[in-house]
């Protein structure tokens, strides 16, 4: 289940917190999404989009870490396996 | 003593606010002056002033080609484009698929009473400019109209006749193995542009469909010497679906790396929000050549400047890739290899891609 | 041309290096079960049950809530399409689900008004502009959608909507979890959690299942990058005699999970018992309407004869659904039961395992 993308926060509209949406774009295409489950959502945000609505925003720290763990993994693995840089 | 007036007054000529109405199909004034007003003052020649039940043409050299394609698409009027650009754009890229050079046209519509006679005109005047760009001339039509609820509007069916030099045919007898499998640009904006089109998904986006006649690059490539064995344009079911009938069609393998396939940004933003699979999204105006493959690297050339003209008036310019090769097994089967290295199996969805949400 | 945040997970080359550390690191076989429907639709789409080693088995779960939604509740469903006074808003996944005879697709050949949304607010925007019409959602799903489901009823309520209703039957993956593991002839001996449920509710639920039945439990992705990550955060657990919930999607889960959506989701639905299509009955593992919001289920609404359906004798889907039976084997499976004629859920289904095998697979291993 649970087909989720995530997508860039561009435009906020509303202050009702039920009501509170923003435009969000995903690499060229855009969509009026609720914000409703994640009011501290910013401009610039990434947040994780299902059924229109918000349902985390991106911890971007996060994200670097576990793209930087693979990007060592993958240097290991280049190595063989050498203890190298 | 004054006279009654008629409750039935014909109008000199149609008005703007005018709509189609069953009397219009009925064969009597009414049709004619529809006739004449929308249509014969857009498709212009001498077949259409001759006004004959059939178009008595020119015998051209080359085998005659033929194809006929029905139109039907919702909403009628799209980001880039409409059903009518797309009757001529639809029938023209099937001829030039068999390496004909497409020269006339028939057209037929279905207009459902009601249709707005503006709307209409604008259709037909799409068709007189997709048909002028193409080098076609629309020689021969037929009007119906049918009762309110029998025809979303407007249907529009297109037949088209060509010529193809001996020598020139290409059809999927001559697909071989070793051959290079080339696509002519970017996949999937139709189909997106025509869903953002539609209300009810919520889609926004600067994205226009990229109905377009594809006759020009097929001909440059027979042009510039490259060894063509097929092509084929794709439509409604997408590049997957094109290659799924080819590699029936041949009963040989064929072999894709679908991390080659150029897809743009918004297709893929909203493919992966719907939960569609890019490789089946519609196209209108791209097409799928396989051909000799030591003449790979030339076609590639020849698909780039033909491109690099046509993406002129482009919102996004569209290059070609190269993307896979023919070989002998699994035989009738399309492999494509994925972003990981293992390979799919690409085939035919059993309806329409649906957006999902799962 | 690139997607962020997708596109760095579907790397090729990180992809290789992450498969050579799961070969390595695993000295014995193990059965790992991945969840969500999302996580089997990508592991046989991106072929990575195809390059991960010989030691590791994946057996695909029931997290499908199309797959399990009761074959009654889909005849409800029609039933409720081909009234005329009834605009049926339903995702698009629903449309060929087979009820006992047919499906939607086929009410709205003969007429019924059955209209795809994207997101359930569609359908209530829908309900404010067709007064004169009634507007019922099939709202479907995990604890992932379940909250905008909610938000939908909310908002129908805030805005005095007296023609919108849900028809209502979403699914708990931790009792899911929990009548698998406590399965006699249970085999599993690690799972994947579905990243995106887990993105709503959080992970401290999965801690008394890890720890009861000492199994380790992996909050996944469903990027390639992202499950092959889960697995070797599962394998190195396994092979370290572990059983802790971790979690491998951080950048979009929280332990505390999203307080607002579950608010929500608290708000407008308490649990209760429920039946899966092709597992029976879970106690304490379906969602429905709180009675504040009675007027907003279709059930309610909208009298019925239809009771409990028995499913089609020869459909499978519940060994599928376990992970005992993969649809390969499935003695139905591509001759009569196909995408064209589904005989269950998981066929037609885009993320069950059936379509999936059927689609990406062909009827016979490619290679």
């Amino acid at each position: 289940m649970c087909l989720a993308l995530p997508g860039r926060v561009v435009e906020l509209f509303g202050t009702d917190p039920l009501e509170r949406t923003a435009r969000v774009s995903f690499g060229g295409v855009s969509r009026k999404i609720s914000l409703a489950f994640t009011p501290e959502a910013e401009l610039g945000d990434f947040v994780l989009v299902h059924v229109g609505v918000a349902i985390a925003i991106l911890d971007e720290e996060e994200a670097q870490s576990s793209l930087a763990a693979f990007a060592e993994l993958e240097a290991l693995e280049a190595g063989d396996g050498d203890v190298s840089s | 003593m004054t006279l009654p007036s008629c409750p039935l007054p014909l109008p000199d000529s149609l008005d703007e606010d005018a709509l189609v109405t069953l009397a219009h199909g009925g064969g009597g004034r009414l049709m004619r002056r529809l006739i004449e007003d929308v249509f014969a003052a857009e498709f212009d020649n001498q077949w259409m002033r001759e006004g004959h039940d059939g178009a008595i043409l020119e015998a051209l050299p080359g085998r005659p080609v033929l194809t006929t394609d029905s139109f039907v698409v919702s909403p009628l009027f799209f980001p880039g484009g409409d059903i009518g650009e797309l009757a001529v754009c639809g029938t023209v890229n099937d001829l030039a698929m068999c390496g004909a050079t497409p020269r006339y046209l028939t057209t037929g519509f279905v207009i459902e009473e009601g249709f707005s006679i503006a709307d209409l005109r604008r259709v037909v005047r799409s068709m007189a400019r997709a048909a002028a760009s193409a080098g076609v001339q629309i020689v021969t039509g037929d009007t119906k109209v049918v009762e309110r609820g029998k025809a979303d509007g407007l249907f529009i069916n297109t037949a088209g006749l060509g010529f193809v030099r001996d020598g020139e045919e290409t059809r999927p007898s001559r697909v071989e193995v070793g051959d290079a499998i080339l696509v002519s640009g970017d996949v999937g904006r139709h189909g997106v542009a025509v869903l953002a089109a539609r209300e009810g998904l919520g889609l926004e986006t600067d994205l226009l469909s990229d109905c377009a006649p594809v006759a020009g690059a097929a001909r440059a490539l027979i042009d510039a010497g490259i060894e063509v064995h097929c092509m084929r344009d794709l439509t409604r079911g997408g590049l997957a679906t094109a290659l799924v009938e080819l590699a029936t069609s041949v009963d040989l393998c064929l072999s894709i790396d679908e991390t080659k396939v150029p897809v743009i940004g918004a297709v893929r933003g909203a493919a992966e929000l719907l939960g569609l699979d890019p490789l089946y999204v519609a196209n209108e105006g791209r097409f799928v050549a396989i051909v000799r493959g030591a003449d790979a690297e030339r076609c590639l050339e020849v698909l780039a400047s033909e491109a690099q003209a046509a993406s002129r008036d482009a919102l996004t310019p569209f290059a070609p890739a190269l993307i896979g090769e023919v070989r002998q097994a699994p035989a009738g089967r399309v492999l494509a290899t994925t972003t990981t290295g293992a390979e799919r199996l690409l085939g035919m969805l059993s309806g329409e891609q649906l957006p999902r949400i799962c | 041309m690139s997607l962020e945040h997708v596109d760095e997970y579907r790397d090729r080359k990180a992809i290789g290096a992450l498969v050579h550390a799961i070969e390595r690191e695993a000295t014995k076989p193990w059965t790992l079960m991945e969840v969500c429907g999302g996580q089997t639709h990508s592991i046989v789409r991106y072929g990575l049950d195809q390059l991960l080693p010989d030691t590791i088995e994946l057996v695909h779960g029931p997290g499908c809530p199309v797959c399990v939604t009761p074959i009654g509740m889909i005849d409800r469903a029609l039933e409720l399409a081909a009234r005329p006074e009834v605009i049926f808003c339903t995702f698009g996944d629903m449309l060929r689900v087979p009820g006992s005879s047919e499906d939607l697709y086929h009410v709205k050949a003969r007429g019924g008004d059955v209209r795809i949304v994207y997101s359930p607010l569609d359908a209530v925007e829908l309900a404010a502009t067709e007064p004169a019409r009634e507007v019922v959602f099939f709202a479907i799903g995990f604890e992932t959608t379940a909250p905008a489901n909610a938000m939908a009823v909310a908002m129908a309520e805030k805005r005095g909507l007296g023609n919108f209703s849900i028809l209502a039957s979403h699914v708990l993956v931790p009792p899911a979890i929990e009548a698998l593991l406590s399965a006699p002839d249970n085999r599993v001996q690690g799972f994947l959690a579905a990243g995106h449920v887990c993105a709503v509710m959080g992970s401290a639920e999965y801690e008394p299942l890890a720890r009861r039945y000492r199994v380790p439990i992996v909050i996944t992705g469903f990027e390639p990058l992202e499950l092959l990550s889960g697995i070797l955060a599962c394998v190195r657990q396994l092979e370290a005699g572990e059983a802790k919930v971790d979690n491998a999607y951080a950048r979009f889960v929280r332990s505390a999970g999203n307080p607002h959506a579950i608010a929500m989701l608290r708000r407008v639905f308490e649990v209760a018992p429920q039946t899966w299509r092709g597992l029976g009955e879970i106690p304490a593992s379906g969602l429905i309407l709180r009675s504040a919001f009675a007027r907003f289920d279709a059930t309610k609404r909208f009298s019925s004869d239809i009771g409990v359906v028995p499913e089609d004798p020869e459909c499978q889907s519940g060994d599928i659904l376990r992970g005992r039976l993969k649809p390969a084997a499935c003695t139905a499976f591509g001759t009569r039961c196909t995408p064209e004629n589904p005989l269950g859920a998981p066929m037609v289904s885009n993320e069950g395992a059936c379509a999936a095998y059927f689609r990406y697979r062909g009827l016979t291993p490619t290679t």
